[in-house]
């Protein structure tokens, strides 16, 4: 027998067209980022109490993903931004050529600001790139403090994560100290956030950081190239 | 659940290469996958062989190499890899590294017959 090494990466058709999207989203200045959590941890929630801050004319778009049903484009779309649902149809996960394919009748000359929800899941979705500046991960503190040494590639490759519900911290045995510690085991210089959509609690934190990512998307693009 | 896809990909790669290898019967491919690959190696397992069932690419056997995730620590130079409650140094203790790997999902090699590239090439 012989062995021929062959040394090419499995996803290589996924990282192509993650890549060409990454191109188009630096030659139009758009900020995209990759929302991924459990299912019921608040993505959608959070997207809401995002939208709802921004001026109408801001330019800016979602594509949410699920398995099945219009449901969270329906709730997104009240707040009069481009909303567009991707349903999988049994995939756990979006990859590039779902975004590719969504993108495909939305002027990227008008968008500023690329919001995508992932399919509810924690271990997909770390696996495909989507094109976008960064990931970011969600957390409630209805789950369990040691999800990020379960789940450590979600934690290690987002660089934000937001502790989401701390307005329920008071009825359950979450230790949100511990879980930050345990984010920080995985990933050491990843930002946290603890917010409520109840409450909106710590929304102000996300939206400076979303801020600041915007400020450092623009400020890379609009660098002279040396 | 993506291994079905993920597995899939294997097989299209080999595929491609079977051309490669007219006179000779693939028997084996080799992946990498790391830790932070997200990648459950039985799953994958699983649905290689489900995949491979009944096609013209039987027998052919995967074999996964799971790598854990690897730092070099700044401090004392130390290359180790990670534990699955942490990543500082277990040398020194200090949690100053450099990331050097864990997180690839990679195709290594295939195991042929023998001279079946030199008689394909």
């Amino acid at each position: 027998m012989e062995r021929v090494p062959l040394e090419r990466k499995v996803l290589s058709e996924n990282d192509r067209i993650a890549a060409g999207l990454r191109a188009r989203f630096a030659q139009h200045d758009i900020l995209c980022l990759n929302l991924i959590s459990s299912p019921g941890s608040g993505k959608t929630s959070l997207l809401e109490r995002t939208l709802e801050s921004f001026d109408r004319k801001e330019p800016v778009a979602v594509l949410t993903g699920d398995i099945q049903t219009e449901n969270d484009a329906k709730r997104l779309a009240r707040f009069g931004f481009p909303v567009k649902q991707i349903t999988t149809g049994g995939t756990c996960h979006l990859d590039a050529r779902m975004i590719e394919k969504a993108l495909l009748d939305w002027r990227l000359e008008d968008i500023d600001l690329l919001l995508i929800e992932n399919v509810g899941n924690l271990v997909c979705p770390s696996s495909y790139d989507l094109g976008e500046a960064a990931k970011v991960v969600v957390l409630s503190v209805a789950e369990g403090e040691d999800k990020p040494l379960k789940y450590p590639s979600i934690f290690f490759k987002s660089e934000l994560l937001i502790l989401n519900k701390i307005d329920l911290l008071p009825y359950v045995p979450f230790d949100i100290a511990a879980a930050e510690e345990n984010a920080r085991r995985v990933h050491r210089g990843m930002d946290i956030v603890r917010v409520s959509c109840q409450t909106r609690q710590g929304l102000a934190e996300w939206l400076a950081w979303l801020d600041r990512k915007r400020e450092n998307s623009r400020a890379t693009a609009s660098a002279p190239a040396s | 659940m993506h291994e079905m896809g993920i597995a899939n990909s294997v097989l299209d790669a080999v595929r491609a290469e079977t051309r490669r290898f007219p006179n000779g019967h693939i028997h084996k491919v080799g992946v990498r996958i790391g830790e932070l690959a997200g990648v459950d190696p039985d799953a994958m397992s699983f649905c290689f062989e489900a995949l491979v069932r009944g096609t013209e690419l039987e027998p052919l056997a995967l074999e996964i190499e799971y790598c854990p995730r690897r730092y070099q620590c700044r401090a004392c130079g130390q290359r180790y890899a990670a534990s699955i409650d942490g990543s500082a140094c277990p040398e020194c203790g200090v949690w100053d590294s450099q990331f050097l790997g864990g997180d690839e999902m990679e195709i290594a090699y295939l195991e042929v017959e023998d001279g079946a590239r030199t008689a394909g090439a």
